[in-house]
């Protein structure tokens, strides 16, 4: 029983789990969606990933800097074509959109590339790890990942609090009709606030091709992981969002070590536990996300 | 002075729907005489399919919740059925347990979910079927992972088992229909509708709007209970896996925004065209999915009110009277 | 200058506004003046932006402005001082103001100048406005709406929830706006302040101008006859 491994590996696993529950957390806590096709666009992400790799021959680490902008501009347009006309007919009209919409890109995905599951060819990086000790080693690519969900929350928290925009998006979160009789296009500063949950839904899509395979069914279980990780740490708070995802990956990992088949459902009961005794989560909100 | 108005409860076009309904149903009963199994069949799937569209339409429709997990009960009505089945008891003679069974699992569960905001809610049903999905493979006595099939059934003779299920399904489909209208021409049924209009002002009007909710929750989980029963009687085999998909919950959220959220025709109607679109496209597969998802979202964003809602608010049509009319 | 042409506003079955004109120059104050319901906040809401009328048009020094959205007629030069402060919550006194800075016009204010007008904000502006008393809060609302340079300034109801002095206060400001030259249109229930403030009046009733002129040429019977719709028309008390 390697129980300090099992926890660290939950602990990095969190990483992951906080990527993608970023970009969940940040489009509700601004536009007020929840898209439930978000687990469906990172593994979009990873195919095109493998797109690219296939045609361009860039490295996997690097991928990213194609990948991301691609899925930010195509999240502004997301926001302004689809969400906001949802929006206006009802609010949880978004629901059944983002629900459809889920569907069809895992069809899509199913036809243009097979049911076969695939992983990004990292070459010897895949088993590289650094040792620790005798019983610990960390795995370089889930450690990776990690400091990539550190620093993806960090800047996101100083473009949030330094910037104009990140000002305004925060007015605009709080107050839509009083940013906006303040000078605000708020439909365009939505659509930045999705453009940036894209982005870091595409890196969270680049870790999970680069950690584990996938497949086009991929996406669901993804964002329960990250719906599960936001709710535990606290909807309202984006640091919040790494401590639920630690927690559900320190879960999983802890259940996966009792019952090797249990790890998943370990899990849910955690945040069936959460949500029974704290609802509000572990980490106080602040107002706006 | 103001001019005398009369309220009532129909019009005569209503009280002809609701005749034609009744004759629907029984000449739906003689079927079996008349046509080969292969189209009893057909119309089994599409009652179950009904009956669940109309579970989840009387959630979204009435209640603004919308649930991605019903496959949760949908589930248990199913494991019900086989559990009582392997102790000896008639599979259709289960069925009423099946409701019941899957109405009293979500009175619990509601008090869970329905801390989650009604964003967050959808989710929060989907990970409670994936844990009943998780919990139940575990039963290797249950089938585990790799299904297993029904007992008690195979000393019947193939043709009447089939048309068994016939009727079982059509009582089922309209007694699922009934339970709808009556809940939604009763008190609550105005309860539900003021809170469907506006939530807060209803409260405030001291409607017992998470009790209704609960109720509606509740009900909405014995219906498919009693849709998971009928599923695993007319396969004649249950696999985890395939019960609980999240598959059922898109076929609902379809079935019941083509037709028509928040009428009890809309699903009706939904549950009609969907038939005849997995009819006409099933074998293209994948494609089959695609189209069914850009249907709905274009369905959910230009045409809220389905089908059925562009018909009825044309023509002035209501078949089931659930409203209240006003004559000068 | 700012002029309203026959406003006409519906919301949903009700028409809130009929038929409503006014001009306000600049440096001009006009107050309108009415009971609840009768649309003031709906004529303000229309001339920045917040609903569409049915009829009619909103112009501003000769332009056009009615099919523009609320952030395009800020960068035209209208500022709203909403109904009820509205300010950010999760951002501090500086913040809300810098908000307001949003569409880049030029013109004499800053955070400077804000904190020069309200002496006390400048040592408080990292505070969370939750923190303000009411006042302080519609000081820090006035003056988000001043950072956006506007030519005209509409303010919704300032002395709502104010102390009398509180609000004697926030209108003692008015004259050093009054003399950059801003064209003030603000609606207040409190009709002895507006009258004080203000070089001419209109007042409204179910949504359509009842009476219209300055606070010095009108009597206090010929506004309560308007205000309240006595003048010459069955009231709903009355026999039908």
């Amino acid at each position: 029983m390697n129980w300090v491994n099992a926890i660290v590996q939950g602990i990095l696993l969190g990483g992951l789990y906080a990527l993608f529950a970023c970009g969940l957390s940040l489009l509700f806590g601004v536009v007020r969606v929840v898209n439930l096709a978000h687990g469906d666009f990172a593994v979009l992400a990873a195919y095109l990933a493998l797109v690219v790799i296939t045609t361009t021959h860039v490295p996997a680490l690097l991928t990213f800097v194609i990948v991301a902008p691609l899925f930010a501009l195509f999240g502004y347009g997301v926001q302004r074509l689809i969400i906001q006309k949802s929006l206006e007919v009802s609010p949880l009209t978004t629901l059944l959109v983002t629900f459809g919409l889920s569907v069809v890109i895992q069809n899509l995905l199913l036809v243009a590339a097979s049911a076969d599951s695939h992983s990004f060819d990292l070459g010897s990086l895949i088993s590289a790890s650094l040792r620790v000790s005798p019983e610990l080693s960390i795995g370089y690519v889930p450690l990776m990942i990690f400091v990539t969900a550190v620093v993806v929350l960090v800047s996101l928290q100083l473009f949030l609090s330094r910037t104009s925009i990140g000002r305004a998006i925060r007015a605009s979160a709080d107050d839509q009709e009083a940013s906006s009789i303040a000078g605000v296009n708020t439909r365009h500063v939505f659509g930045i606030a999705a453009a940036i949950a894209f982005a870091t839904v595409a890196l969270a899509g680049l870790a999970l091709g680069s950690s584990s395979s996938f497949d086009p069914s991929a996406g669901p279980s993804r964002l329960i992981f990250a719906f599960e990780a936001v709710i535990i740490g606290g909807v309202g708070s984006l640091w919040g969002t790494l401590v639920g995802g630690i927690i559900l990956g320190v879960a999983q990992a802890v259940g996966a070590q009792i019952d090797p088949s249990g790890g998943v459902l370990a899990g849910h009961l955690v945040f069936l536990a959460v949500l029974a005794l704290r609802p509000q989560g572990l980490i106080r909100a602040r107002l706006a996300i | 002075m103001i001019a005398a108005v009369r309220v009532t409860r129909s019009r005569r076009s209503a009280l002809w729907g609701l005749i034609g309904a009744a004759v629907v149903v029984a000449l739906l009963a003689t079927l079996p005489y008349v046509v080969y199994a292969d189209v009893t069949d057909l119309l089994v799937n599409a009652f179950i399919l009904l009956v669940l569209a109309s579970m989840w339409n009387l959630l979204a429709g009435y209640c603004g919740l919308i649930s991605v997990g019903q496959q949760a009960y949908i589930g248990v009505g199913a494991y019900t059925v086989l559990l009582l089945a392997q102790t000896g008891i008639n599979p259709y003679l289960a069925i009423p347990f099946a409701v019941v069974v899957a109405g009293a699992i979500a009175v619990p569960v509601s008090f869970l979910v329905f801390r989650l905001r009604a964003e967050y809610f959808a989710i929060g049903t989907w990970v409670v079927a994936e844990v009943f999905f998780l919990i139940l493979i575990r039963f290797r006595s249950l089938g585990g992972g790799t299904g297993t099939s029904l007992p008690g059934l195979a000393l019947i003779d193939p043709v009447f088992r089939q048309a068994l299920t016939y009727w079982s399904a059509l009582v089922v489909a309209a007694a699922a229909l009934l339970a709808t209208y009556l809940l939604l021409s009763s008190r609550m049924g105005l309860d539900l509708t003021a809170i469907r209009d506006n939530e807060v002002a209803a409260r405030s009007a001291g409607v017992r709007v998470t009790w209704a909710k609960r109720v509606v929750y509740v009900v909405s989980a014995a219906g498919c209970g009693a849709g998971g029963a009928l599923l695993i009687i007319s396969q004649l085999n249950v696999l985890a896996s395939a019960i609980f998909s999240v598959g059922w919950s898109a076929k609902m959220i379809f079935v019941a925004l083509i037709g028509g959220v928040g009428s009890i025709e809309g699903p009706i109607v939904g549950t009609a065209i969907f038939t005849v679109i997995q009819q006409t496209l099933a074998q293209s597969g994948a494609w089959y999915l695609i189209l069914l998802g850009s249907l709905a979202v274009a369905v959910a964003m230009f045409l809220p009110k389905g089908i059925w809602g562009l018909v009825s608010s044309r023509f002035h049509l209501q078949v089931f009277p659930v409203g209240y009319w006003l004559h000068r | 200058m700012l002029e309203v042409r026959n406003l006409t506003v519906r919301h949903g079955y009700l028409q809130a506004l009929t038929e409503v004109s006014l001009k306000v120059a600049p440096g001009e104050t006009l107050a309108i003046i009415g009971a609840n319901g009768a649309g003031k906040s709906t004529l303000l809401r229309s001339i920045i932006g917040l609903h569409q009328p049915t009829a009619g048009a909103i112009v501003l020094d000769g332009r056009d402005i009615t099919p523009l959205p609320p952030h395009a007629r800020v960068r035209e030069g209208i500022a709203l001082v909403p109904e009820g402060r509205r300010l950010f919550p999760s951002l501090s006194v500086e913040e809300n103001l810098l908000v307001g800075q949003t569409s880049r016009r030029s013109g004499p204010w800053s955070v400077r100048a804000i904190y020069e007008l309200f002496s006390w904000m400048g040592d408080r502006r990292h505070e969370r406005t939750v923190h303000l008393s009411g006042g302080e809060q519609q000081a820090v609302a006035i003056g988000r709406a001043l950072m956006a340079n506007p030519t005209v300034l509409l303010l919704d109801e300032l002395s709502l929830g104010l102390a009398p002095t509180m609000v004697r206060r926030i209108y003692g400001v008015f004259p050093e706006l009054v003399k950059k030259g801003m064209a003030i249109l603000l609606v207040e229930q409190d009709v002895a302040q507006a009258l004080r403030i203000a070089d001419r009046f209109q007042c409204l009733l179910e949504g359509r101008t009842t009476l219209e002129g300055k606070p010095a040429d009108t009597t206090t019977a010929k506004i309560e006859a308007a205000y309240f719709g006595l003048a010459g028309r069955a009231g709903p008390g009355s026999a039908a």
